[in-house]
């Protein structure tokens, strides 16, 4: 049954790759060119705001309220990096039925916009994969699916393993 | 600098897994405030209480709640919620109106009950709170964010998996020697190696348990203390600072820290500004501290406020452990209460608990975990959603 992809948060990232089940950014592999984790910018002040904010500002120095979407930097730095070895609770979805596989959670620092960004790791990465300061890239991932529909999200991926 | 307010009692319900309501745990705490404070709960004029979001709505209103176990006897009453510096914000609720006159003498009061396993968010679909969507579209613990913290720590300092088991056999040995600590067992460094990773590089014997457990204050007017007692332990300072924008420093429940690219950064970040705060309404600094209570949340975290503290140089943390200066006995005791190490983490009573741990020490009551001679201290906390937490304390 074909399901529909949805982000599980509308807004925070462009909706890319084919859109199909089978297709490779379902699977969560291979870098995509245009895939980009969206913030907004204040056109006041030029502060960069993710995740988005959309009516005013947040630099207390700045009343704009003038925020247009800009999509942040592709590549970035690890900042730091985790793994949850135990299953969250809800609203985090897992099969309780299957043994629990552990995800990498990686802290990524952008070096235009000066911030960092958390995000889990691309399916595959080993926490021996990472190191604090290397290179890694954004790429489209799945968070998980239910009957009706392929919940995408974002994934931290280390630079030229495309796996 | 504000004026003192005298902590005339301190009082706990020990910390555990008890599976009883968060009141049944505050009114015990209560009445052993108030039988240390020498008063009956009719002389009490203003109820505070930290809010636990655990127990329904007498947890949002916490206060009342407390007053009305109590039994109602028409005293003001004032309820707060700030995640971790609840308590905080509750003594500093207390002070305010006991130095604005308007009372004399107040009880402030935090408990909770909590779950086993994880922290989680409240339920249903909340796409608008930051702290369900961390949960959602991360899976991102609480632990989580302590490991990232201490592998950050280990690129940057060269802090050690074994610095980290260091603080556990610190804070475990203090808090063998507290009778309202929930683990009263000296832990050694092989114990917390072979427990099972929760969030690399912590280890569970690195993170802190969520408790049941319940402290209460007595706080006055100097006035209304010298009626009852001579040379009380003193509040100086209260700090309840908010961080400075950009903050660049990742925090529960963050998905990103703000951008330093339109503004620079402050000079201090959040958890130093609280300690900043704190030493600088009550006019003194971290040279003259005998004992500090620091939430260490997880044991990479205590290394952290150290710095934070500057009670050593940044990146130093480590090596003030390693030189023994934070243990009993050592230049700069912290957690001589045991720390969350020893009690687990019952959020509105924990900042609380601190300020009991520096009443007792401050008036030479600590038995074998006393820091001898000790006149000044401080506690040192942050709560979810940018609260700080810091009070100082003196004798």
């Amino acid at each position: 049954m074909a399901r529909a992809r949805k982000p599980v948060v509308a807004g925070w990232f462009t909706e890319a790759g084919p859109h199909t089940d089978d297709g490779p950014a379902a699977q969560g592999t291979g870098a995509d060119q245009d895939f980009r984790l969206i913030g907004t910018r204040c056109q006041d002040c030029g502060s960069v705001f993710f995740p988005r904010e959309d009516t005013f500002c947040r630099n207390p120095a700045c009343s704009g309220t003038t925020l247009e979407e800009t999509p942040l930097s592709r590549r970035g730095r690890v900042w730091s990096y985790t793994d949850g070895r135990y299953r969250p609770p809800a609203p985090y979805v897992s099969d309780p039925a299957r043994e629990w596989e552990p995800y990498v959670l990686v802290a990524v620092e952008l070096a235009a916009e000066r911030m960092v960004v958390l995000g889990q790791a691309a399916p595959g990465t080993a926490l021996a994969d990472l190191a604090v300061g290397m290179e890694v890239e954004l790429v489209p991932g799945v968070l998980n699916e239910d009957d009706e529909t392929t919940w995408t999200t974002w994934h931290w991926q280390p630079l030229g393993g495309d796996r | 600098m504000t004026d003192d307010v005298a902590v005339l009692g301190a009082g706990m319900h020990p910390w555990g897994k008890w599976g009883r309501s968060f009141t049944e745990y505050g009114v015990a705490a209560a009445r052993a405030a108030l039988a240390d404070a020498g008063l009956a709960w009719t002389d009490i004029q203003l109820v505070v209480g930290a809010d636990t979001v655990r127990g329904g709505y007498p947890g949002y209103v916490a206060g009342a709640t407390f007053a009305q176990a109590l039994g109602w006897q028409g005293a003001r009453v004032t309820s707060v919620y700030a995640a971790c510096a609840s308590g905080a914000q509750a003594v500093n609720a207390a002070r305010a109106q006991i130095l604005a006159g308007m009372a004399d003498v107040a009880l402030v009061i935090g408990a909770d009950a909590a779950p086993k396993g994880f922290f989680a968010p409240a339920g249903g679909n909340r796409p608008d709170d930051p702290d369900w969507l961390r949960f959602r579209v991360l899976g991102a613990t609480n632990p989580t964010y302590f490991g990232l913290y201490a592998r950050r720590r280990m690129a940057l300092h060269g802090d050690t998996l074994e610095d980290f088991a260091q603080v556990k056999v610190k804070n475990s040995a203090a808090g063998a020697a507290n009778p309202n600590a929930r683990y009263r067992k000296a832990v050694s460094a092989d114990e917390v190696a072979a427990s099972a990773v929760v969030a690399d590089p912590l280890r569970l014997l690195d993170i802190c348990a969520t408790s049941d457990g319940a402290a209460a204050v007595v706080l006055s007017s100097m006035e209304f203390a010298r009626r009852h007692t001579t040379d009380p332990v003193r509040i100086r300072a209260v700090s309840t600072v908010t961080p400075s924008y950009p903050k660049t420093v990742l925090d529960l429940p963050d998905f990103a820290t703000d951008s330093a690219a339109a503004v620079e950064p402050p000079a201090l970040g959040l958890r130093a500004s609280i300690a900043a705060a704190a030493y600088e309404e009550a006019g003194i600094g971290p040279s003259d501290l005998d004992l500090a209570e620091v939430y260490d949340l997880s044991t990479a975290l205590e290394l952290q406020w150290y710095e934070d503290l500057a009670l050593c140089a940044p990146g130093e943390g480590a090596k003030l452990l390693r030189d023994g200066a934070t243990a009993l006995g050592g230049r700069i005791p912290v957690n001589t209460s045991g720390g969350l190490a020893s009690f687990g983490e019952a959020v509105p009573a924990q900042a609380i608990a601190q300020v009991c741990e520096l009443t007792w020490q401050l008036r030479g009551l600590a038995g074998d975990r006393q820091v001898p001679g000790a006149r000044a201290g401080i506690t040192a906390n942050q709560g979810l959603f940018g609260h700080g937490s810091s009070v100082v304390a003196v004798r």
